[in-house]
């Protein structure tokens, strides 16, 4: 099968290790990986805030991009569930120019799925050759769970990971407070909620948070480390690929080891 | 109601260092919760009720006009009176005009939200009315002076003992010099106090949960029966209800109260379900002499014909602000007006003015939580998505939002240009960050390093890297 | 007010792409929406509901048994052996020392008895119909309400029961009342209280037959 990855900015920019884990899961299953470079963002700043205008333009060029691939597949949530929710209804218009880009948006769609979705649910994947040895506990990223149903499948490939015992805390399906632009256009509610997070997170035991989304990990382990707070938080993708034990997030390099 | 502040920032701070507030919220919104989630797993027909409350809304809405006019005729038949307010003004004239007509002194009140939208109760005692709310919750912010900080439990942010002390303030006047400390003194103090308005009122005025265009039926649901006592016991019975409150049928509003409880409270039914049918018959010995209904309209219809149709589907059982993660840390009068949570960003706005209430739809985070135990399946968050969108259409959209928002996108459509600035910003950043592995401070970013460390890059964009792995093609 | 009713209708209209008159009849929903199923005998349901809810139940084998079952139980709440009626209940035979007396509720009435139209046993709840014998203000007024119910009048679901008042071929009266139990309130810091308006108790005397 013939992949387009969607490495997504966060990846990009922040942590390209999620984006090799990705492409390494993925060609072990047995798919060619290739990665269009006219790819920056989904474009989901510019739709949450309304400027619809950038959004559209920003679909059109990944709409374009990823052309004539078998699947698109990308390591967060919100970003596919941009690509498969939110991109056919930017052409609703009734010119006949949104109405072709329209079919293409709704044909991107179709083949647009999450990381560990696409692995679990469309290529069965059921063994994994890694290891991590640790506690950890799962955040379920809002997008990913309410917009693409992704609950049970990353927990099932982390059951398949040597030595990783998965704890569930409580409130695993509260918003973590990223919110995209939420976070720094109202950072005090941001805040509340990501400490009620981080306390779920401490009374879980685990010393290793994982998730999904890069922005939510981000948003978590910032507030952790400021707060002095020593729990590992890495992307799903990383342990899965067995690259657990590099520097976790906010941690420096020189860090790392599992925990 | 006044006009909605744009004092959210403000108002939000203060309501963060509430510890007291905070503690009040997350007992009473995670009570509903635990007792909602344990209604829903002991119906098995849940799912199949909240797609059949969404049909039947849909019919109605697609058939208002004919519902309407069903519903008016039959009220007109048993008795009653329909009037038809298009704007909150007309409303409130109407009912003044009701009101002054029989020569109102005491009014009492079930609780309406649709009344405290159209700023009723200032109007009424203006007007020389003495006004009495009757539900407890609503009681007791009528004697703080508050508007109310959650619809189905106005009054969530008293402690006991503020309630005393508010008792204290009104009804030693009347008798009662007692201090008060526990709840069910209190309970009883304001039973014996409203007892007597209720006898004394001349006005009932209660909201309409759902009206029945079969048989020209108001539907109120109470757990304290106060409702009841409002609307029997008066010479005349007002029923306030925004337009799109019609079902069609006695059993299409049974579907609806299925779901109503449980979604508000997490009860299976609340204690009293009253359908109420004109005026007091011949023979009857007890009810009211006139039955009034006020039909809102104020932007409803409007509404019908754009892209927050759906909206008008809200049944205000309050499950959105429950389970909304903004609502729970910051609590009701941080919205400003009537309607808070996500229901109350949407209608405050649209009700209002776009141009109103600029923080409400933004102060969200889309996680989706209000959809997903909304009864009727409100897309809550693409409605205040088009808020937003409209926001921006209009230039209201703040500007450093605009103008960072834009200049993102500007490079973010050019793809090499993004690689090649970002090839550059990138490596620079994780020099900066390195050592420690995060950035504690970054220009312009205050909102994020405030409170937060920013974890460094990890060195070369992903591009970068790709770039090279391949082995310098791409 | 017929120039804000012809200025809703007119933007309703206008909203739903209509000019004028509504179109021919509207084809209505095919009914009825899901019914939330329950398995096992209806009056066990509805006495198990009752009580869940904070009411009592006392069954009773006739009619006949009801004067004296009201009598002992104002006994058991230390109530005054006084009751304001339905007139409904005219000719039920009630013992020595109840004085009972007929009509609508006056505010010092602290006990009354009221017969009912049906009961329903899929959340709990009896179902009054007001009228010129059964005056709604006996269900809300008093402290203590005690309601007659017969085993044959608790139906299964509210469609049911919609379905038997239509069969009546009677007109809706001015108020129907389905009540689940006494009075209630969590306004104050979340504590359920009783008695909030409404009637402190609900007492049912479910009668066989």
């Amino acid at each position: 099968m013939r992949v387009g990855l969607f490495v997504t900015c966060l990846a990009d920019l922040m942590r390209p290790s999620v984006a090799f884990a990705a492409v390494k899961l993925l060609e072990d299953a047995g798919c060619t990986v290739e990665v269009p470079a006219a790819q920056t963002c989904c474009g989901q700043p510019a739709l949450n805030s309304g400027d619809s205008v950038d959004a559209r333009q920003i679909a059109m060029q990944v709409i374009t991009a990823f052309e004539g691939f078998d699947a698109v597949v990308g390591p967060s949530g919100s970003c596919m569930g941009t690509l498969r929710h939110d991109y056919p209804a930017l052409f609703s218009g009734t010119s006949a120019e949104d109405a072709a880009w329209r079919v293409r948006a709704e044909d991107l769609s179709r083949r647009s799925h999450e990381l560990t979705s696409f692995l679990v649910d469309v290529l069965k994947v059921s063994a994994l050759a890694a290891r991590y040895d640790g506690t950890a506990t799962y955040h379920d990223s809002c997008a990913g769970l309410r917009e693409l149903g992704i609950k049970r499948q990353p927990r099932q490939l982390l059951a398949g990971v040597q030595g990783l015992k998965l704890i569930e805390m409580e409130g695993t399906e509260e918003c973590c407070g990223f919110g995209g632009t939420f976070c720094v256009k109202y950072p005090e509610i941001s805040t509340k909620m990501v400490d009620d997070k981080i306390a779920h997170v401490q009374a879980s035991g685990a010393t290793t948070l994982l998730g999904g989304d890069l922005g939510c990990l981000l948003n978590i382990a910032g507030r952790m480390k400021r707060q002095g707070i020593a729990v590992r938080v890495l992307h799903t993708a990383e342990v899965l690929a067995g690259m657990g034990a590099a520097p976790a997030i906010g941690e420096a390099q020189g860090e790392g080891g599992t925990a | 109601m006044h006009a909605p502040t744009n004092t959210f920032p403000q108002r939000v701070t203060v309501a963060l260092h509430d510890k007291r507030l905070q503690a009040a919220l997350n007992h009473a919104s995670g009570g509903f919760v635990a007792k909602r989630a344990a209604q829903v797993a002991a119906l098995p027909e849940y799912e199949a009720l909240r797609e059949r409350a969404r049909e039947v809304k849909e019919h109605v809405l697609a058939n208002l006009d004919t519902y309407l006019e069903r519903y008016e005729a039959e009220v007109t038949r048993q008795g009653g009176h329909v009037h038809w307010a298009s704007t909150a003004e007309e409303a409130r004239e109407i009912i003044l005009g009701i009101c002054k007509r029989v020569g109102a002194k005491t009014i009492t009140k079930g609780k309406s939200m649709v009344s405290e939208e159209i700023g009723l109760n200032d109007a009424l005692e203006a007007a020389g009315h003495k006004v009495v709310e009757t539900d407890l919750g609503e009681y007791i912010i009528q004697l703080a002076h508050e508007p109310p900080s959650h619809i189905i439990v106005p009054a969530v942010h008293k402690t006991r003992a503020q309630v005393a002390d508010l008792f204290d303030t009104a009804h030693r006047p009347l008798g009662y010099t007692k201090h008060l400390t526990e709840v069910s003194e209190m309970v009883n103090e304001a039973r014996q106090v409203l007892r007597r308005h209720y006898f004394e009122a001349d006005v009932g005025i209660t909201g309409g949960n759902f009206l029945v265009a079969e048989t020209g039926s108001s539907i109120i649901v109470t757990n304290e029966g106060n409702g009841d006592l409002t609307q029997t016991l008066a010479r005349v019975h007002i029923v306030t209800s925004g337009i799109e409150r019609v079902v069609p049928t006695l059993d299409d509003a049974t579907t609806f109260l299925r779901l109503l409880a449980r979604s508000a409270t997490g009860q299976e039914t609340e204690t009293y379900t009253t359908v109420s049918t004109g005026p007091r018959r011949e023979g009857d010995h007890d009810g009211p002499r006139e039955y009034h209904v006020v039909l809102v309209d104020n932007g409803r219809s409007k509404m019908l014909g754009g892209p927050f149709r759906e909206m008008l589907r809200c049944i205000r059982c309050g499950a959105c602000l429950n389970h909304c993660p903004v609502y729970t840390a910051v609590g009701g009068h941080a919205y400003g007006w009537v309607y808070p949570g996500p229901m109350g960003s949407v209608l405050t706005p649209l009700i209002n003015g776009i141009d109103t209430a600029y923080d409400l739809p933004n102060a969200c985070t889309l996680n989706g939580r209000c959809q997903t135990v909304c009864p009727v399946k409100i897309p809550l968050p693409g409605l205040l998505r088009e808020i937003r969108r409209q926001q921006f259409e209009r230039g209201l959209t703040h500007w450093p939002v605009k103008l960072a928002l834009q200049s993102w996108a500007w490079v973010a459509k050019r793809a090499p240009l993004y690689h090649l600035l970002m090839g550059i910003g990138i490596p620079l950043m994780h020099r900066l960050g390195r050592r420690r592995g995060v950035l504690r401070w970054l220009p312009l970013a205050a909102g994020w390093t405030d409170t937060r460390d920013l974890p460094a890059p990890q060195g070369q964009t992903f591009q970068q890297a790709w770039k090279q792995r391949k082995g310098g093609g791409s | 007010m017929s120039n804000g009713r012809e200025q809703v209708l007119a933007q309703i209209r206008q909203s739903l792409g209509r000019s004028g008159l509504a179109p021919a009849p509207i084809t209505p929903l095919p009914g009825p929406g899901p019914i939330p199923a329950f398995s096992g005998d209806v009056v066990e349901r509805f006495v198990a509901k009752m009580l869940e809810k904070a009411a009592t139940v006392e069954r009773l084998a006739a009619m006949d048994e009801v004067g004296a079952a009201v009598a002992r139980y104002l006994v058991d709440i230390a109530a005054p052996a006084q009751v304001r009626a339905s007139g409904a209940l005219r000719t039920l035979a009630w013992p020595e020392g109840l004085q009972v007396h007929y009509g609508a509720a006056v505010r010092e009435d602290l006990s009354s008895v009221t017969p009912c139209f049906a009961a329903v046993a899929e959340a709990g709840g009896i179902v009054t119909l007001s009228g010129a014998e059964t005056p709604s203000t006996l269900n809300f007024v008093p402290d203590n309400h005690v309601v007659v119910v017969h085993e044959a009048q608790v139906v299964a679901h509210f469609e049911d029961l919609w379905a038997k008042w239509r069969a009546t071929g009677r007109p809706m009266p001015r108020t129907v009342n389905v009540i689940s139990g006494p009075s209630r309130t969590a306004d104050i810091e979340q504590t359920i209280q009783l008695g909030a308006h409404g009637p402190r108790r609900l007492h049912i005397l479910l009668v066989a037959g």
